[in-house]
């Protein structure tokens, strides 16, 4: 410090070679993750006969895209589909896990090793191999082509459960305990007391909850076959089949669509952060 | 306001038997301090006092009624933690509103009722603050006037004070005292700390390996431990023990010298004398009593006092010199105790030998 302020006001800062390696290979990478995204945004704002023009800034840039997509009653309609299922898959989670979880964390009751386990299992089980007993179990219920039928086999995740055990473990029992002194019932423990003590791990699971529901595919398009039950992602992927591919309508939709995740990540970036890193040190 | 009444009480986890048939009985208005050392089943007494921990065996009586199958709830009791367990997403009005949260008051009496504890704990200024924002001895302010608020039959505390550094802990330790003088509601409170046992309690129980092993006012345990362990365990510095045999109503000390032994009988011939560092002081005398004499190795100057450790045959003994008597290291020293002051331990069972 005490060189520091003889140094004239205009010096540079030293600048160390290890940062600048640092700073080109973030720039790099910055550069090829934001590209395609650049493309699709550029895209969208062309018509039809420059889409194979590559420049990035349009020639001539038109927002006749968006008014048509917008307008374009399907694509609402699917907008309104995600949104459903997304929240709702979303507040499920942000319930369930955590009171599964709680109840692993907390409460010492015959069989509870037994049931951690099987939760866990569940988690070295890829998705494309659960999709066809989802795919039985569907069609057995009659959920097939239903908001319940998209639904389902995300209300609650394994991992879900397991992240949030691994955070109700950190809240002391003293906090519980005292709680129980004071006549709160086993619920409102639960509720109002741990809940509240485990709020980054919940955001955390809210947002990676929801982005994971908000671009899922594979499951939504092989439950669904009527349009109006689409997805975004389903029903984009639709536009291309359908039509000869109209990349700058697919663009467009993709565009409205990638929206509520930037929207996201850029007020809940603090939160997105942190979540990363605890379920990273945790998970 | 209520009696406590421990009945052998017992509690195991599996096959390992933590607490072994406690028998208390705590009066109405009381301040008992369990106190021993770390692993003892002091926590685990007071918890199943509160209802947090099933009671294995025996009974716990509340104000006269059974409450092992009470709910914590439903025995009417308040408990304050080691890590003060307050809430860090509501204020401190709200904390300490919690302790209201079964209370059939209107809310407005509720409100009145906390602004009055805050008042009383001097957190007035604090009620609309997040715990956070406050320091560690004003949670446990917080703490306890969650505790207080609902006026309980009794208040549990499990080690409050230990969180808190030295000089907080020493006004905090005072701040309870005071309360209870005012309250006068029944209190039974867990430490290691001898030191907050003796200060704060009406009656100390002594505890070691799930097992009571001596109730008495602090003063009763100062002055006749019933064996080594409470005697080595209550007063600070930890009294000296000095092994000698016994002889013709007399022991010879292992690092020389003899000391009359007052007592009847005893058992066995080997015995343990015990002096406390304040009785044992620097005298030229060779009175009667114990006196013994060595190099002195450690000085510890407190201003009232001067701590002086002194070596002697291999073993180490610590006397005191008053505040501006400061003995050279390296120095021979003889301290005497006289015989009034001396207490005597069967070595073997470690029981103390009759009363003086
Ligand atoms: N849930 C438990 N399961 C098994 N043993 C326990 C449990 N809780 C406490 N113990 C054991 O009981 C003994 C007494 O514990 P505790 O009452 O907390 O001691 P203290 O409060 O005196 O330090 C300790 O030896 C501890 O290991
Ligand atoms: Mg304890």
């Amino acid at each position: 410090m005490k060189a520091a302020a003889s140094i004239p006001v205009l010096a540079m800062p030293k600048v160390r070679p290890g940062r600048i390696i640092a700073w080109t290979l973030l720039f790099i990478g910055g550069i090829i993750m934001v590209t395609p995204l650049l493309f699709m945004l550029s895209t969208s704002l062309k018509d039809a006969s420059q889409v194979y023009d590559l420049r990035v800034i349009p020639e001539a840039p038109t927002l006749d895209n968006y008014i048509e997509i917008l307008g374009d009653g399907r694509f609402t309609r699917w907008l309104i589909n995600s949104t459903i299922v997304a929240v709702i898959v979303t507040l499920s989670n942000v319930f369930f896990d955590s009171l599964v979880g709680y109840t692993l964390a907390k409460f010492r009751f015959r069989g509870r090793y037994i049931v951690f386990i099987a939760i866990l299992s569940t988690l070295m089980i890829p998705t494309e191999m659960l999709v066809l007993p989802w795919y039985l179990m569907a069609s057995q219920f009659g959920w097939l082509d239903s908001y319940w039928g998209i639904m389902f086999p995300g209300m609650m995740t394994a991992f879900g459960t397991f992240l949030m055990k691994q955070f109700f473990e950190g809240v002391p029992d003293d906090f519980l305990e005292a709680a129980r002194i004071d006549g709160l019932n086993e619920f409102t423990i639960w509720w109002k007391i741990a809940m509240p003590l485990v709020t980054p791990a919940l955001s955390a699971l809210a947002i990676f909850t929801f982005l994971g529901n908000w671009t899922a595919f594979f499951w939504p398009l092989i439950v669904t076959t009527s349009a109006e039950l689409y997805t975004l992602p389903v029903g984009l992927s639709s536009f291309a089949v359908e039509q000869s591919i109209q990349w700058e309508k697919i663009m467009t939709g993709a565009s409205i669509a990638t929206l509520p995740t930037l929207i996201i990540f850029l007020f809940l970036q603090r939160y997105i952060v942190r979540g990363v890193m605890l379920a990273g040190l945790k998970g | 306001m209520a009696t406590i009444e421990l009945e052998r009480l017992v509690k195991r986890y599996g096959p390992a038997t933590v607490v072994h048939g406690i028998d208390l009985s705590i009066q109405d208005g009381e301040f008992v301090v369990l106190v021993g050392p770390s692993g003892c089943g002091k926590s685990t007494t007071l918890r199943m006092i509160a209802g947090l921990e099933e009671i294995s065996d025996g009974t716990v009586r509340i104000d006269g009624r059974v409450v092992n199958d009470l709910q914590p709830k439903d025995r009417n009791i308040a408990m304050v933690f080691q890590n003060y367990a307050i809430y860090p997403h509501v204020t401190v009005a709200d904390n300490i509103a919690f302790g209201l949260y079964r209370s059939k008051l209107s809310q407005s009496e509720k409100r009145r009722r906390v602004e009055q504890v805050a008042e009383t704990l001097g957190l007035t200024h604090l009620l609309e603050r997040r715990p956070a924002a406050l320091s560690g001895g004003q949670r446990q302010r917080v703490a306890i006037g969650r505790a207080m608020v609902r006026d309980p039959a009794a208040f549990l505390f499990d080690e409050p004070l230990s969180n808190l550094d030295a000089q907080l802990r020493t006004q905090m330790r005072i701040e309870i005292k005071r309360l209870h003088h005012r309250l006068a509601t029944t209190s039974v409170f867990v430490t290691h700390d001898q030191v907050e046992a003796m200060t704060m309690a009406d009656r100390i129980v002594v505890m070691r390996e799930g097992r009571i092993l001596q109730v008495g006012t602090p003063l009763e345990l100062y002055e006749n431990p019933v064996d080594v362990f409470t005697a080595s365990f209550i007063g600070s510095p930890t009294m000296n023990l000095l092994p000698g045999s016994l002889k013709d109503g007399a022991a010879t000390l292992s690092l020389g010298g003899t000391v009359r032994a007052p007592f009847a009988s005893a058992t066995s011939s080997e015995i343990l004398v015990g002096a406390r560092p304040h009785d044992l002081v620097p005298s030229e005398a060779g009175s009667e009593g114990l006196t013994v004499s060595g190099t002195v190795a450690v000085v510890e100057t407190l201003g009232s006092e001067t701590l002086v450790h002194i070596e002697s045959a291999g073993q180490t003994i610590i006397g005191s010199a008053p505040g501006r008597q400061i003995p050279r290291i390296g120095e021979q020293l003889t301290l005497h105790a006289p015989m009034e002051k001396l207490y005597y331990f069967d070595k073997a069972t470690e029981k103390a030998l009759a009363a003086r």
